[in-house]
């Protein structure tokens, strides 16, 4: 909440190909969650655009950003972000609350996303009875249960051990193949980026340092 | 977000925070209860004052004389011809064209006279009043002893308490009983001037000093009378103007004006009136409602006669009343002031509280108008729930205190009254003003948790 501006993101230009699986990679502080939180539209640039489906986010009312994140994006983070007092269930039900899904739809919607991500067992399950690893898998489904066109992923493994962490990219990793689903991923692990996505792009000091192709 | 999932969002919110969201909407609960209460008793001091003045047969009422002199209170005074016109006579003519006018229930004159009972052998004085049937209806007979007149023309008889005493130290047991009522009985001489007028010349009385061609006169003749005694009575109900609770033997008017009892004014009549017929120094005229009285009244003035009411003292009664539900209506409204305040407390503690919640809300979609929503949702609920169970405490501590006032006034031997009422359109009104000054509360806390920004409320640790 600082008055002065700083230039958390300064003169990047970035274009994400439709189904292309991209890592942002930097240490912190270089400005790769604040670029992802540009494209969510949870934040605004104070100068410049971003496109997403041609639409420039930064011309938007808050009310389409919301529509945006809503419909087109779906979010995981680094602490799962789950509501604590519901069940797994009804947090993944959230978005469908929120895009005014009829009701009779919502228990399908649900399902499928829950299946996806291999946690219908535990529906019913508050997060706090749940692993690091499932929980971020039911933060997954709930990203997903809207079916959005792209997915931005917020160091999804950085609270979690390596093997359940490879697991999590493994299913970013199907997702992206099997739905064709866009995903963006911040992380400052320069292995997983190089296991798993298509693109690496880095920064430092919210600027771009370099972009090329993973494979 | 549809209503229907705003609702729930907003009930599940208030579950989980349940004792806080509790206490929040018992302090709603208890302003709204402070001002019902305050209401309900100003409406039923109101109501109790309206039912037991317009019941006593005060406000319902137009007291009529021959004199075109008489005037209410605060009313302007009659032009100065009305008073010089002569004083038209109430004759039983007169009575039949009042009683035919419109709205007018029953016309009856004052009668009262003083007059001696036999009771088992023994004599006692009392003053002896005629009640019309109307009286049945007003708030003096509502829990008397025994029971109204049976027929307007029984010879019954209802005892004022205290006479009642005076002729039994237990008044219970004297209904049912018999008393022989002594009286003087007004008799119409016949027109025989000429045996008269021999006496006069006798007696050395100049003939030519009685008055020609009018009354010959009346004779008074005692008499007794029986009546069976059916009730008794805390007070007389007013039958007319100045006469409350002065009548100490009560019987049915109709019978009083056949027994042709002498009264005062006789002897005036006598020296006015052209012939023999009934006269009456005053009439009450009963309105149908306190509503009514004006036009009555006006239209019996157009008849030549004075009127007098007291409707115009019941106008500034109202208008005490008005002033009193203002003011505990204000120190009611404070008291739920105070109680929205407790509202913007929890709503704001809410936001702090679920910061992060919020940012994760707006993150998967929700947008300002969602967020915002949702908090008014949980101030409406709030506002709706401490609203019902305000009223229902307002209208418990009401009941209260008309228990205890109940209490206090039988230790007193008087009768019980409703001290506080809580009709349904307050009971309504002030659901809703609840749940407005609820929202109005949740304004604020509500716009600062839709601005709040998500990627700051997501941060937050």
């Amino acid at each position: 909440m600082g008055d002065a501006l700083v230039h958390a993101v300064d003169d990047v230009t970035v274009a994400v190909r439709s189904k292309e699986f991209i890592a942002l990679l930097g240490s912190s502080g270089s400005g790769k969650s604040t670029l992802l939180n540009l494209m969510a539209g949870l934040d605004r640039p104070t100068s410049g655009a971003i496109f997403a489906r041609g639409r420039n986010l930064a011309e938007m009312s808050s009310e389409d950003l919301a529509q945006h994140r809503n419909h087109t994006i779906g979010m995981v983070f680094q602490a799962f972000n789950l509501l604590p007092r519901m069940t797994l269930e009804e947090n993944v039900e959230l978005p469908l609350r929120l895009a005014e899904v009829n009701r009779d739809e919502r228990p399908n919607r649900v399902r499928e996303a829950v299946e996806r991500v291999r946690l219908s067992a535990r529906l019913t399950h508050r997060p706090s009875e749940l692993s690091g690893g499932e929980q971020q898998r039911a933060a997954l489904a709930r990203a997903l249960v809207n079916r959005p066109t792209i997915l931005l992923a917020d160091e999804p493994t950085g609270n979690l051990d390596s093997a359940t962490g490879d697991a999590i990219l493994h299913l970013l990793q199907e997702i992206n193949e099997s739905l064709g689903m866009t995903i963006v991923m911040v992380t400052h692990d320069r292995d997983r980026a190089a296991r798993y996505a298509h693109r690496i792009v880095t920064m430092g000091d919210g600027k771009l340092l370099s972009d090329g192709n993973n494979r | 977000m549809k209503t229907r999932d705003l609702t729930e969002l907003a009930a599940r919110n208030l579950r989980e925070a349940l004792l806080r969201n509790s206490l929040t909407t018992l302090g709603i609960a208890v302003g709204v209860a402070s001002l019902v209460a305050m209401l309900s008793l100003g409406v039923g001091l109101q109501e109790l004052a309206n039912k037991k003045l317009s019941k006593s047969g005060l406000f319902d009422a137009v007291f009529v004389s021959s004199r075109a002199n008489q005037r209410g209170f605060g009313r302007p005074a009659q032009s100065e011809t009305a008073i010089r016109e002569p004083a038209k006579i109430l004759d039983d003519e007169a009575r039949g064209k009042i009683a035919a006018l419109r709205n007018v229930v029953e016309v009856y004159p004052e009668i009262r006279f003083p007059t001696e009972i036999q009771f088992e052998g023994k004599p006692y004085s009392t003053t002896v009043a005629g009640i019309p049937p109307s009286a049945k209806a007003e708030g003096a007979f509502d829990g008397m002893q025994g029971n109204f007149f049976s027929s307007p023309d029984a010879n019954e008889a209802i005892l004022q308490i205290e006479f009642a005493k005076d002729l039994s130290t237990q008044p219970d047991s004297l209904i049912g009983k018999n008393l022989v009522l002594r009286y003087a009985e007004r008799q119409a001489l016949p027109a025989e001037p000429s045996p008269k007028k021999a006496d006069a010349r006798k007696s050395g009385i100049d003939p030519a000093d009685e008055i020609t061609g009018q009354s010959p006169g009346f004779s008074i003749v005692p008499r007794e009378k029986t009546f069976h005694i059916i009730g008794i009575v805390e007070t007389e109900p007013a039958t007319s103007v100045g006469s409350f609770g002065r009548g100490r033997l009560l019987i049915p008017m109709q019978v009083a004006e056949i027994l042709r009892v002498a009264q005062a004014n006789d002897l005036r009549g006598l020296l006015r009136r052209s012939s023999s017929k009934q006269t009456y120094d005053s009439l009450t005229v009963r309105v149908r409602s306190p509503s009514q009285v004006k036009s009555v009244e006006d239209a019996i003035q157009q008849m030549g006669y004075g009127t007098f009411s007291l409707l115009d003292a019941t106008k500034s009664l109202r208008l005490v009343f008005a002033v009193f539900d203002l003011f505990l209506g204000i120190f009611g409204s404070l008291a739920l002031a105070v109680a929205s305040l407790g509202i913007v407390n929890t709503l704001v503690m809410a936001i702090l509280e679920r910061r992060r919640e919020i940012g994760i809300l707006k993150a998967l979609g929700a947008a300002d108008r969602d967020i915002r929503r949702l908090f008014f949702a949980e101030a409406g609920v709030m506002g709706l729930l401490g609203g019902i169970f305000g009223v229902t405490l307002g209208w418990l501590i009401g009941s209260a205190l008309t228990f205890g006032t109940n209490v206090y006034l039988h230790k007193r031997d008087l009768p019980p009254i409703d001290l506080s009422s809580v009709p349904w359109w307050m009971a309504a009104s002030a659901i809703a003003f609840s749940i407005v000054v609820s929202l109005a509360a949740g304004i604020y806390p509500a716009s600062r948790a839709a601005k709040l920004n998500p990627v700051e409320a997501l941060r937050y640790e």
